[in-house]
């Protein structure tokens, strides 16, 4: 009997561990420090301050960036899920054979390194890249639209990799859609475009949720992209914490930063989810 | 004059033929059922008549205006799905109100009609529930009145009863009969279930293979099946190949009685088992009992005889009338048996 009680405990106890040590520890260790004091004479001290996070929630620098990191992730975020949504709709009709195929160029993104997908973007989006190339030789443009080292850049490259998370939320919700329903609808008069917004989305909505969420926490803490695209003019949290690590050795801001990153996004993906989940009740069930 | 016609409706699949010729006339106010074995067509052919499924060729005619390449929304009918098709995240009221709001009715009107259809359907009170809240009967009910509140001209039912349990699905039979007499409503209703097919259509639709089998009333098809698959689908028959010889029929070396009516060559002579009696003595067959099986109001008792194996079935009314091993004479009346031309209708 006994043995039997400790078993789910030996089962999860390998995981639990490696949890606490891969996750929890370093969190720690990272509050711990984003608690010490730094000046730039004497590198990290010792005692206890606030002075980090007062400098990041004071300082218009910092705000200016938290503010384009959240813009950034939310433009991504939506911009996934008006391109994702429809495309995973799509995906379900399709016979299994153009599936499986289209799945594949689905998926793709995400089986590149993201440097090599990033690197490549800045072929496509550069001043001579193929984008304004191809746009200036058919007339559309008379010079170069700047795409490189902007907002609008780094919003393509990250909507480019994250679509695929909305198209696999929804098509897990589709897979548990009873295709009667719409011909349900349609059979009491419904037109295709009722049928689509009061049958299929709100049976859908939580894989728009989970994927919008998913999107929205890797588009606000995403490094590579914003690192080569956005460069050093376009800073987001997450570059800045890089360099507050390994340009300032500023490490107990970088933790703060850090922090304070891990914080709102915990905040607004657990608040719109409640909000969602209370205002659609019924689809959640 | 037919209300709905369906004329040599046909669809194909690529090579294969789902539904190879399908011809109907039904009246107004008729309750057909579509009957036939799993894969012969059926929801097939009720999906042409909704609109789902474009035929290869034929026609269908509603009421004197040819509806064939009208879209589903624009056909007016009421259609209750095998798996109800509710919509989950709606409540009750708001799933039947569904239809009213497309056709635009005031929301006055509209809540009046779906009280009154949830009242018929005896759902009052489970207006503001949602559907995962509901039995199996209750998401039926729901289903019913979703496709009754927008008077629709015809009712469909693609196999309604088929994830309800035994006893539920008799008293939802009753209830179906019932309210359909009592609006009027011509509805087509497909099934598997020939006691079901039997017990609430006016007539009904034989489908085998894609192809109608038969038509014809309830007891008129039972009494008068068009041949083998016919016999065997609906009830059980002995079925046994013979030879028309003179004014009998030549099973083995085995006369049997029956009405020929200047028939003749190779028949299926069908006897139903249930329309033969043992005779101690003599009889038309003399076999041997191989097995019994008890069945509560009858007896069925399986036979080795001259002619091949035979069923009876013998009504309960006390002690058994023989046991196995025990050497029975079979007869039976002419006129209940029935002699189609072999191969006639497959
Ligand atoms: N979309 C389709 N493509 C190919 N074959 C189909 C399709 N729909 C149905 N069929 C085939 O047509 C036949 C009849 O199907 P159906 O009408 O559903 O039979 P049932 O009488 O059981 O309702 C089946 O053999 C089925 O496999
Ligand atoms: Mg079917």
């Amino acid at each position: 009997m006994t043995k039997r009680l400790l078993l789910p405990y030996g089962l999860v106890g390998p995981g639990l561990l490696a949890a606490l040590a891969l996750v929890a520890l370093p969190l720690l260790l990272t509050l711990s420090l984003s608690f010490l004091p730094f000046t730039y004479a004497d590198g990290i001290g010792d005692g206890f301050t606030m002075a980090n996070y007062v400098e990041i929630a004071t300082d218009g620098y910092y705000q200016e960036i938290f503010l384009r990191t959240f813009l950034l992730a939310l433009i991504v975020t939506g911009v996934s899920i008006l391109i994702g949504a429809p495309e995973a709709y799509i995906l379900a009709r399709l016979s299994p054979f153009m599936r499986a195929i289209a799945f594949v160029v689905v998926l793709g993104p995400l089986l590149i390194s993201v440097v090599v997908r990033t690197l490549g973007w800045t072929i496509l989006l550069g001043n001579e890249g193929v984008i304004n190339r191809v746009l200036l030789s058919i007339g559309l443009i008379s010079e170069p639209i700047r795409l490189m080292y902007t907002f609008t850049g780094m919003a393509i490259a990250l909507v480019h990799v994250l679509v695929p998370f909305v198209v696999l939320a929804v098509w897990t919700s589709l897979q548990k859609l009873d295709p009667a329903t719409e011909q349900a609808a349609e059979s009491l008069g419904a037109g295709p475009l009722t049928t689509l917004t009061r049958i299929v989305l709100p049976q859908v909505l939580p894989g728009v949720l989970s994927g919008g969420l998913i999107v929205f926490a890797l588009a606000s803490s995403a490094f590579a992209t914003p690192a080569i695209i956005g460069g050093r003019r376009l800073k987001v949290v997450s570059t800045t914490i890089y360099d507050e690590f390994l340009n300032y050795l500023n490490w107990p801001l970088g933790a703060a930063l850090a922090l304070v990153l891990l914080v709102i996004v915990l905040v607004i993906s657990v608040g719109v989810s409640r909000f969602v989940e209370r205002r659609y009740k019924q689809a959640f069930q | 004059m037919a209300f709905l016609k369906l004329e040599s409706l046909r669809k194909a699949y690529g090579e294969f033929v789902a539904v190879k010729e399908c011809s109907l006339s039904i009246g107004e106010g008729e309750f057909v059922c579509l009957l036939g074995p799993s894969g012969c067509g059926k929801t097939t052919t009720l999906q042409m008549i909704a609109g789902f499924v474009e035929p290869t060729e034929g026609r269908i005619i509603l009421n004197g205006a040819d509806i064939t390449r009208l879209g589903p929304s624009k056909r007016g009918l009421g259609i209750v799905f095998q798996s109800y098709a509710l919509f989950p995240h709606m409540t009750v009221a708001a799933n039947v109100a569904f239809g009213l709001e497309m056709r635009a009715i005031a929301k006055r009107e509209r809540r009046e009609r779906v009280a009154h259809m949830l009242d018929l359907v005896r759902l009052d009170g489970f207006a503001d529930r949602y559907p995962r809240q509901l039995s199996g009967g209750q998401r039926q009910r729901v289903a019913l009145a979703r496709a009754l509140v927008i008077e629709p001209s015809v009712l469909l039912l693609d196999e309604p009863m088929g994830a309800l349990d035994a006893l539920l699905r008799e008293e939802m039979q009753i209830e179906l009969r019932a309210l359909q007499k009592r609006l009027g409503i011509t509805t087509i209703m497909v099934t598997h279930d020939q006691v079901e097919a039997m017990s609430l259509a006016d007539r009904v639709v034989l489908l085998n293979n894609g192809s109608v089998e038969q038509v014809a009333e309830p007891f008129a098809m039972y009494e008068h099946p068009s041949g083998r698959f016919a016999s065997t689908f609906l009830g059980k028959s002995n079925v046994l190949a013979g030879d028309v010889s003179g004014a009998s029929v030549l099973v083995g070396d085995q006369e049997l009685p029956a009405d020929l009516a200047g028939m003749s060559g190779a028949v299926d002579y069908i006897i139903r088992p249930e329309k033969i009696t043992f005779a101690a003595a003599g009889g038309l067959v003399r076999g041997q009992v191989t097995a019994r099986v008890f069945l509560g109001d009858r007896w069925l008792y399986q036979l080795d005889t001259p002619v091949g194996p035979m069923q009876v079935i013998d009504t309960n009314v006390g002690l058994p009338k023989a046991v196995e091993g025990d050497a029975v004479g079979l007869v039976w009346a002419a006129e209940n048996a029935r002699v189609v031309a072999r191969g006639a209708a497959s």
